[in-house]
């Protein structure tokens, strides 16, 4: 007997909402039982991970605070996604966001006031959309990978984020430490809620209340979805696939160069040589167990977030690596990928012919 | 003025030697991910598998004491993070660009967590070929008759790789797996089973390219110590069209960047050295803009299937 993939006639509705479940469950089985494997107490591991984060106030602020960017990104991502733009270089655009976001803070610290973070922000998100749109010229200019431009450009962004921050932008009265000078108040969103919950909370509601609009109800979205569906049905609808694939670049790249200014100007609060602890590459996890939908987004990014916080903690309460969470994130995917075949196909199970004289004949 | 001359030639012979052994695990990387293309398979989890080579290949040489056994170790990590991406890409029909990131992710966060209790561990020097005589030769010398085990390897890697693609039965259904699955299944070919058996052969390669990063090119570990070659193997394979005597070449072009710019940065000449360290990078995605922009040259030997999932009728 063999098992074997079969086409369903219609997509399950039922395996839409439950593939990402199905793939969290199995990913914390997973991790129970190597917490068992490598003899740490499973379930206190698991309550550290994904249940002790939740039982403070600081602590859930911290998670919103956290989540903030990596649902920013992922939103912009799941554009992308839907018409199957492969672009996995938002970590290079956050940084690229984040640079340009910082030139008025960095190169005048008297400037402040809302008016001034307004345009610290615009700039940000104009960074991210310049940086994503090298990759994008490439791909329609010249044919060129976009999975793998954008890639590299992480590691060219990253550098030059470190050139900045050590080099021409350091603070001349930071002991050497390679950061800028640390932000002035009025350079800072404010705080809106409780002691850490900034206004960025409101830029990633709205983006996610927009990209539900954009998606769901308009004819952008529509064409978007068409062409990441069937390049050549598009082409017959008379949508531009080259326009789509700039379109879904420069919406990604300004929410990761908006999630970039959101940080440096917001929990960090000056320019360092790294500000993200890899949000672009979580942001590429959350948009799948997400199912590209904005609202799923904004579940699975409490969800990764949640993992991040979880990861300090059990570093702190019980010594795991910090890589840890990094597995899990990874493994996560594994799971909502694998998963979600099962919407389009089910198992079954197929009898091998048994051969023989009548059958053969 | 002799002496001058002896002194550049010898400062010459050190520079191509490490252009040949910076180009090594980009080759050896680049020939597992091309046999998978050439069947139809877009593995982007070269960067993670890498890393887990290059974890698994030194825990395994520095608890056993022996080198072999690392480079064993190395290969079969390899085969098992690949494996992870066969059964999720190609028995569960997933998305093969979503499936190679998550490789990445996890592979890199795997490497990190088993290279934990290592960082800072010695390494375990392999000794390098030494054929007397010829490899006293000027310049030339130890460049071909000197090289360490795992550059031999690697060439006649890339050469049998050649000579099965395009000369055996075998390399003929990985490329009628690549080029048409549709019709090799109609054959009576188990496309999926080729498939699998190309994306295990690319993990075992891209695990010994992370094994002899981690054993021979800078003999210790580090977290993330792949910086990112694993992408570049994947850029290499669309540099090479899919070729593997272009890759050879493509590898050492790209093994030159990476140390001349090294070279360039302790010679300190006035450039910052976060630039001359972007250089690998920028020269990757020149050399895939140069070769994509001739879409006809390119599409001759691109696998017409790759990428696509295959799923039998039944």
């Amino acid at each position: 007997m063999r098992i074997v993939l079969e086409r369903r006639l219609t997509p399950s509705r039922n395996m839409q909402y439950l593939s990402p479940l199905l793939a969290i469950v199995l990913s914390l089985v997973t991790f129970f039982i190597i917490f068992v494997l490598s003899g740490i107490d499973p379930l206190k591991a698991l309550y550290i991970y994904f249940v002790e984060p939740l039982t403070a106030v600081w602590s859930i602020e911290d998670l919103l605070v956290k989540a903030v960017p990596i649902i920013l990104i992922a939103i912009g991502l799941a554009f992308c996604y839907q018409s199957a733009v492969w672009n996995i270089g938002a970590e290079g655009q956050l940084a690229a966001g984040a640079l340009a976001g910082s030139i008025i803070p960095v190169m005048f610290p008297s400037l402040q006031g809302p008016a001034v973070i307004t345009a610290m922000i615009l700039m940000g998100i104009a960074g991210g959309m310049a940086y994503a749109a090298i990759p994008a010229i490439l791909k329609i200019r010249f044919n060129a990978n976009e999975t793998l431009t954008t890639l590299m450009l992480v590691y060219v962004a990253n550098l030059f984020l470190d050139y900045m921050a050590r080099g021409p932008w350091r603070d001349p009265a930071g002991f050497n430490f390679p950061n800028s000078r640390p932000f002035s108040e009025g350079q800072i969103l404010p705080v809106i809620a409780g002691d850490s919950v900034r206004l960025s909370i409101v830029f990633m509601l709205v983006a996610v209340v927009v990209a539900w609009f954009l998606t769901t109800k308009t004819m952008t979205g529509f064409k978007i979805r068409v062409l990441g569906l069937s390049p050549r049905a598009g082409s017959f609808g008379g949508f531009s696939r080259d326009k789509m694939v700039m379109l879904t670049f420069l919406i990604s790249g300004g929410l990761a160069g908006l999630a970039g200014i959101c940080e440096v100007a917001g929990p960090i609060g000056q320019l360092r040589t790294t500000v993200s602890p890899g949000y672009g590459f979580t942001a590429i996890i959350v948009a799948f167990l997400g199912r590209l939908h904005p609202f799923g987004i904004l579940i699975a990014g409490l969800l990764l977030a949640l993992s991040y916080m979880g990861g300090e903690g059990a570093q702190v309460a019980i010594g795991l690596s910090d890589q840890t969470t990094q597995v899990f994130q990874g493994m996560l995917l594994f799971y909502v990928l694998a998963c979600d075949s099962f919407i389009y196909y089910r198992l079954k199970f197929v009898r091998e012919p048994v051969l023989d004289a009548a059958t053969v004949r | 003025m002799r002496q001058r001359f002896g002194d550049v030639m010898t400062m010459l012979e050190g520079i191509l030697l490490t252009i040949v052994t910076a180009a090594t695990p980009l080759l050896f990387a680049a020939i597992g991910e091309l046999v998978a293309e050439r069947s139809g398979v877009l593995n982007l989890g070269v960067e993670g598998m890498m890393a887990v080579g290059a974890v698994c290949g030194f825990a395994a040489a520095s608890t056993t004491g022996n080198p072999l056994i690392g480079v064993l170790a190395a290969i079969i990590a390899g085969m098992l993070a690949a494996s992870l991406f066969g059964i999720v890409a190609l028995f569960f029909v997933a998305n093969q660009n979503a499936t190679g990131v998550a490789l990445t992710l996890f592979g890199l966060g795997l490497s990190g967590l088993i290279g934990d209790s290592f960082v800072g561990t010695p390494g375990i020097p392999i000794p390098k070929v030494d054929i007397p005589v010829f490899s006293d030769l000027p310049v030339v010398g130890r460049l071909i008759f000197g090289e360490d085990p795992f550059v031999y390897a690697a060439v006649v890697l890339a050469i049998a790789t050649w000579w099965f693609l395009f000369k055996t039965r075998g390399g003929l259904i990985v490329r009628a797996v690549g080029d048409n699955a549709a019709s090799a299944h109609a054959l009576g070919f188990s496309v999926l089973r080729t498939r699998f058996l190309a994306v295990l052969f690319g993990g075992a390669c891209a695990g010994l390219g992370g094994a002899y990063l981690s054993l021979v090119y800078t003999p210790q570990w580090t977290q993330a110590m792949t910086a990112g070659r694993g992408w570049i193997a994947l850029a290499l394979v669309v540099f090479a069209s899919w070729l593997p005597g272009r890759l050879v070449a493509g590898a050492l072009l790209f093994g030159a960047v990476s140390i001349l710019q090294l070279h360039a940065q302790a010679i300190g000449i006035g450039i910052p050295s976060q630039f001359l360290s972007m250089l690998p990078y920028i020269v990757t995605v020149i050399a895939l803009v140069v070769i994509s922009r001739n879409r006809a040259l390119l599409s001759v030997n691109t696998p017409a299937c790759l990428g696509r999932p295959f799923v039998a009728d039944t």
